[in-house]
């Protein structure tokens, strides 16, 4: 077992108590811990996938915010589909709506992916401009074949009764909708943990990442694997599409591709192909950007590429560097 | 001559050559052979593209790294432009000081991502710049008190380049000699004076090395050769160029804005434009551009026409809706990576060489 790198998880300590004594009020400091949270852990689910495949097999996809597109995509037709269950007063009703959802953008997202692997990346390994070339490309196609199916027209997404609106504890309010959201999120980390560390396939992709030859060698077949990681990191961005598209409310054609920025952000932050280096990446990226929303508007917009910076000048290749022979 | 104006890189196929010509033809000629507005404006934005798309050839097909901030090296041509016309007085001191200020900026901003992120791949590179790239457009449209915001800036031009202005009390061979028409041979003329120079630049040894490290920059290292320095000055050049055409757009527009300069669209009509025409060729870029600014004023009609007589057939009209051009575009754009790497140059060359 690798000795773990502690320095990140404490400097993301040192910012979120370093926030506190900046902000002052403690409620305000919950509500916005919350809010990066929330948007740190769905940025996790959407670049977590993007970040393994391209530690598997050298691959970056520029179109995956064309997964995040397509489930924000399903997900609002699914709602529309249970619409019985989302517009009811109860809780459990509306998660009948949402659970749903999520489920049909992730499967519809990670056929995409298979398709899209099989049709647009695989003639193109090992040659990088080609796959950004081709990736872009696929990602052209795909949006105006949105165009096609859905219209050309921003989509609404409303959510569920029950998750509008906010807690309130005390005078701290934390938004429902939020709360899902870092549920999710840590159930999905969680799982992802559990799979890579505890099961045989988890110690292959962990193994293929490092040294795929040594694995091909000894006879397993990494080109499956990969196109299953590739499967599940489209489900997992569709996943993430759902969530952000409830999150906003509505769903245009450009959600993935403005989510693109922050993942490419997160995951050169976290170190190209860790799954801990996204996942500290992301909650830093969340939690910097709500705080410095909150403390200096004026300079929010440019604080993850500060950040990105600011990282790399302290660490080149990103908070948890993967080794590669 | 011509051989010496091209650099001796002829494009060295009969149909290539004629369409180049044809294309010249018809952009030197313009406001004669196409009168009106809307020719006018679709020429213009060929000159200004076709320059655009060079200097990012120059980027990708001749150095091999993919930049997606070459829209904001265009706007910031643009927009340092409209920020001296409109906020000093207008003349051409304004627009000197306009454009040396925005390549300055330019020089630096490609100077500073270069050095950071061009030692490492492609990749790396491609992302660090769409992410700057976003920042910038944002930052655009936010510091809505120097930049117009959305709504971009609307600005006066000197009193030679203006409409109303006449330079000829009669008209010359049914032309009417006036502002639009000084505009439009300033950003012809300027536009190929670049390209020819762009063209100089790829056929002299320092071309020359720049392609041995776009094939393998390892080896070319290896002889001694500086790669990391030779791409950040192909990334500055490039740089450069892009605010140079930003500035002729921003001219002929009288007007600078998020949507003209620095929509991540644009970046991907450039790339289309590149891949499609020919990348590494440089008269790539002539193609092109041709081919896809008429396409995109010009192919929505025929489409129109198309979708109409598909009516009745499911899905079908709705594939060949006029607003659905860039499918077709970019289904064009996925088959010529995948099966012509150098485009429509490359292919008209290949069935020459035969």
């Amino acid at each position: 077992m690798k000795r773990i790198d502690w320095i990140p998880p404490a400097l993301l300590l040192a910012i979120v108590l370093g926030a506190l004594a900046m902000i002052g009020s403690p409620s305000t400091w919950v509500t916005l811990t919350v809010a990066g949270l929330a948007m740190g852990l769905l940025i996790f689910i959407m670049a977590s996938g993007l970040t393994l495949v391209f530690g598997l097999m050298d691959v970056m996809n520029f179109a995956h915010g064309l997964f995040i597109a397509i489930g924000a995509y399903v997900a609002a037709s699914t709602i529309r589909l249970f619409a019985g269950a989302a517009g009811a007063d109860s809780f459990l009703a509306n998660l009948g709506a949402i659970v749903p959802a999520m489920l049909a953008a992730a499967a519809a997202a990670g056929l995409l992916g298979l398709a899209f692997e099989r049709i647009i990346i695989k003639p193109v390994y090992g040659q990088h401009l080609k796959q950004i070339l081709i990736t872009t490309g696929g990602m052209i196609v795909a949006e105006q074949l949105i165009h096609v199916f859905w219209g050309p027209d921003l989509l609404p997404l409303p959510r569920p009764a029950t998750l509008r609106g906010s807690f309130l504890v005390g005078d701290v309010a934390i938004e429902k909708f939020r709360l899902i959201a870092v549920v999710v999120g840590l159930a999905v980390f969680a799982a992802m943990l559990l799979l890579l560390n505890r099961t045989k396939i988890g110690l292959l992709i962990r193994a293929g990442v490092e040294n795929k030859e040594m694995v091909e060698a000894m006879g397993y077949r990494i080109r499956r694997l990969f196109v299953g990681v590739f499967v599940a990191g489209s489900a997992l961005a569709g996943l993430g599409g759902a969530l952000w598209g409830m999150y906003q409310e509505s769903v245009t054609v450009h959600i993935g591709a403005s989510m693109m920025v922050l993942i490419f952000i997160v995951i050169i932050i976290g170190g190209l192909g860790s799954i801990g280096g996204c996942f500290a990446g992301a909650l830093l990226v969340g939690l910097v950007a709500n705080y410095v929303g909150f403390l200096a508007p004026k300079i929010a917009l440019g604080s993850n590429i500060l950040l990105m910076v600011l990282v790399l000048l302290w660490r080149p290749q990103g908070l948890y560097p993967v080794s590669k022979q | 001559m011509i051989s010496s104006l091209l650099s001796k890189d002829l494009p060295r196929s009969r149909i290539l050559t004629a369409m180049l010509a044809a294309i010249f033809a018809a952009l030197a000629l313009a406001p004669f052979i196409f009168p009106g507005t809307r020719p006018l404006d679709v020429a213009a934005k060929v000159c200004v593209f076709v320059l655009l798309v060079a200097s990012y050839d120059l980027l990708l097909g001749y150095t091999g790294i993919v930049s997606f901030a070459h829209t904001m090296f265009f706007g910031i041509g643009g927009y340092g432009i409209a920020i001296a016309l409109s906020r000093m007085e207008v003349g051409w001191s304004a627009i000197a000081l306009g454009t040396a200020a925005a390549v300055a900026l330019s020089l630096v901003l490609s100077f500073l991502v270069g050095l950071f992120s061009l030692r490492v791949k492609a990749i790396f590179f491609a992302m660090i710049t769409l992410a700057v790239a976003s920042f910038f457009a944002i930052l655009a449209s936010q510091l809505s008190d120097i930049t117009g915001g959305e709504d971009g800036i609307t600005f006066k031009v000197p009193e030679l380049l203006r409409p109303a202005y006449r330079l000829l009390e009669e008209p010359f061979l049914g032309v009417t000699v006036g502002g639009r028409f000084v505009t439009y041979y300033l950003v012809f003329g300027t536009s190929l004076l670049l390209f020819l120079a762009l063209l100089r630049v790829v056929n002299s040894p320092f071309g020359r090395v720049l392609l041995a490290i776009r094939e393998n920059d390892f080896r070319a290292e290896a002889l001694g050769y500086r790669t990391v320095i030779y791409r950040t000055i192909a990334n500055c050049l490039g740089a450069v160029v892009a605010t140079l055409a930003g500035v002729l757009y921003a001219l002929w527009l009288r007007y600078t804005g998020p949507n003209t300069t620095l929509d991540f669209g644009i970046m991907i009509d450039i790339l289309l434009m590149v891949v499609i025409g020919g990348m590494g060729t440089m008269y790539g870029a002539v193609i092109g551009a041709a081919i896809f600014v008429v396409a995109q004023n010009y192919l929505q009609e025929a489409m129109k026409a198309f979708s109409e007589a598909l009516r009745g057939v499911p899905l079908l009209p709705d594939l060949f809706h006029p607003d659905r051009w860039l499918l077709w575009l970019g289904v064009l754009f996925v088959l010529s990576v995948y099966y012509f790497p150098h485009g429509i140059v490359g292919q008209l060359r290949a069935g020459t060489k035969k």
